[in-house]
């Protein structure tokens, strides 16, 4: 059981805050990813749950044991680190058996440790090896059996993949979850990469200039972003946004159209580029570039002057130029607050 | 379109002569620091006769009557010893007290590091004949005159500022993220030193040792200075300059250049990376 609480954590450096009053609970077992583009404090909150950074404020409890004050080897935690951090001076064998060797268990069981961990990681035949004598790909699967040998209550990962090629990535993913899925840890998954977010994680957390926007389902994230930054960082090509004018109570007007809406003072349009679709009315939409990506068509286009992206089936031909009309699904529509940028019923 | 035409013969003529100067310049460079080693090389490895002989030969006739004549030499045996002693615990202190620092300033931020560092520097600005007086002094009344560890110190406080950079690049070579990773799986900060960053970072350190160990190898002035009776090698051919015959002096050169060419050259790699050149 180990459910982590992460209560009012601030951290300061100097002038600058990296993190501020973060409120998270992650459930046991859940996979947590924690999501955000470089500098928004993802890693900083990841390496104060791992006790290699302290923080200015707030306090921090892993399966009911309050941990702040305690060092990272009285946590209960095991991290892989972006860099593998494998120790080079051993071989594969003993680095997997480091931990194992501290919490001074007995040869036995450091050998059945590291066999059924390198068997779940696919390396029982690199275990005479050293970390030079490995490829990027191998040295990753060393430092998460490395991790999973511990037994740990909660596991931590600061962009395990970023150093792998694109295929490598995808394979160690999908590994990576099952693997996971079935030690029964809490994971913390930090990344900048939303599809791996999206692939792994029970839920998310979206994290921007030190505040976490939002911390829901992959699908709810998706779909309903609590704020506009979601909404902008997460979905490739991101959700397109309209300013909308006031039309009388809850109607909005938009590009020259008439749409229902929430009531309140101002509002901005939110549309995501998969939900549109050529119609007879709608969002007039002059093209700029066409990209055709196999089963659809991106459309780079201008709506009403600003910057707006659309795709559609690759059934039609279509050209830079002309004058689309495009439909949006009415109920993917969302709307923001211009002023606080958060989501508008 | 003149001037072009002009010009063009004098700027091959001048890289010509810059090329000339400066093949001439690495030429000097090697025979400046060569022709001494090879005059000692032949004249120690040379029977007593030889050493005066002129012309000399190339390659020496390698008679070892010169360094037998030196080794049964009054007290040449025990200044011997006196080195090694003086040496190796001058290796030890400045490692002791050096890799630690290294380690600290590689690790830590703490209010005053950089002056810290000018300071490590600094110790080298002051000419050891000023401070040999003043220590000796005190080391006369502490009672440390005439004893190795006495002058085991001094080499340590020549040594120190070398061990500190050394170690200190050393350690900056390698990752904080070893280290963070062995505090996770079960470290506290000590054991994640010794079971992580000392392996890694032991040929370094053992180089740095060898480093300061040659200095004391070396060191002429303090040892001239600071000792009486427990004279070093160093100390005691600078003694017996005046009166011992030139085979001896060949020999003793020989003997003291030697061991220090061998070290030196064994952690040169290391020697290089400290000072910013690319590893050979």
């Amino acid at each position: 059981m180990a459910e982590i609480v992460i209560k009012n954590v601030a951290k300061h450096f100097g002038a600058f805050t990296a993190l501020h009053s973060v409120d998270l609970t992650i459930a046991d077992q859940e996979f947590m990813v924690l999501l955000g583009a470089s500098g928004c404090g993802k890693t900083t909150l990841l390496r104060i749950i791992a006790g290699l950074e302290t923080p200015s404020e707030g306090e921090v409890w892993i399966g009911g044991r309050r941990v702040d004050h305690l060092p990272p080897r009285a946590r209960g935690i095991a991290m892989v680190f972006q860099n593998y951090a494998v120790f080079p001076h051993l071989t594969v064998f003993e680095n997997i058996a480091f931990g194992l060797r501290m919490a001074k268990l007995s040869q036995t069981e450091v050998d059945r440790r590291v066999t059924r961990t390198a068997e779940l990681m696919h390396i029982e035949q690199l275990l005479k090896r050293y970390s030079g004598e490995l490829s990027g790909g191998q040295r990753q699967r060393v430092a998460v059996a490395r991790a999973l040998a511990m037994e740990p209550d909660v596991i931590l990962m600061d962009e395990p993949l970023s150093n792998l090629d694109a295929l490598l990535r995808l394979e160690m993913r999908a590994e990576l979850k099952g693997v996971l899925a079935e030690s029964k840890t809490t994971t913390i998954y930090v990344t900048h990469d939303q599809v791996e977010a999206m692939s792994l994680a029970d839920r998310i957390s979206v994290m921007n200039g030190g505040y976490i926007v939002q911390a829901d389902r992959p699908t709810e994230v998706y779909r309903n972003p609590a704020a506009r930054f979601v909404g902008s960082f997460i979905g490739n090509p991101p959700m397109n946004f309209l300013p909308a004018k006031p039309d009388g109570a809850g109607r909005w007007l938009v590009a020259g159209l008439d749409f229902d809406g929430p009531n309140a003072r101002a509002a901005e349009f939110a549309i995501r580029p998969e939900d549109l679709h050529p119609a007879e009315s709608g969002l007039r939409a002059e093209v700029r570039v066409v990209e055709p990506l196999g089963p659809h068509v991106l459309v780079t286009a201008q709506v009403a002057g600003q910057p707006f992206r659309a795709i559609v089936e690759s059934d039609r031909q279509i050209a830079p130029g002309e004058t689309l009309t495009l439909a949006p699904i009415p109920e993917r529509i969302r709307w923001f607050d211009p002023e606080t940028q958060k989501a508008l019923p | 379109m003149s001037d072009l035409t002009i010009n063009a013969p004098r700027e091959k003529d001048v890289q010509r002569a810059g090329k000339f100067v400066f093949w001439a310049g690495i030429a000097l460079l090697v025979l400046w620091v060569l022709v001494p080693i090879w005059f000692l090389f032949i004249n120690a490895f040379s029977a007593p006769a030889e050493v005066t002989s002129f012309p000399k030969r190339f390659w020496p006739s390698f008679d070892l009557a010169s360094l037998q004549f030196f080794w049964r030499f009054q007290g040449v045996t025990n200044a011997l010893w006196n080195s090694v002693r003086v040496a190796v615990l001058t290796m030890i202190l400045s490692i002791g007290m050096g890799a630690p620092a290294g380690y600290a300033l590689s690790r830590f931020d703490f209010p005053g590091k950089e002056f810290f560092r000018v300071l490590v520097i600094m110790t080298r600005a002051f000419p050891l004949p000023l401070l040999a007086l003043p220590l000796a002094v005190m080391f006369i009344r502490t009672g440390l005159d005439d004893t190795i560890l006495g002058l085991a110190l001094v080499h340590t406080m020549l040594a120190l500022p070398f061990a500190v950079l050394i170690t200190f690049s050393l350690f900056s070579g390698i990752p904080v993220e070893l280290e963070e990773a062995a505090w996770t799986l079960g470290c506290n900060r000590v054991q994640a030193v010794i079971k992580v960053v000392l392996p890694l970072a032991l040929p370094g350190i053992m180089a740095s040792a060898v480093f300061a160990f040659v200095i004391s190898w070396n060191e002429v002035f303090a040892a001239a200075v600071l000792t009486i009776e427990n004279r070093t090698l160093t100390a005691f051919l600078l003694q017996s300059l005046n009166v011992s015959p030139l085979p001896l002096k060949f020999a003793g050169g020989a003997a003291l250049v030697i061991p220090a060419l061998i070290f030196i050259f064994a952690v040169r790699k290391y020697l290089f990376a400290m000072w910013g050149i690319a590893n050979r």
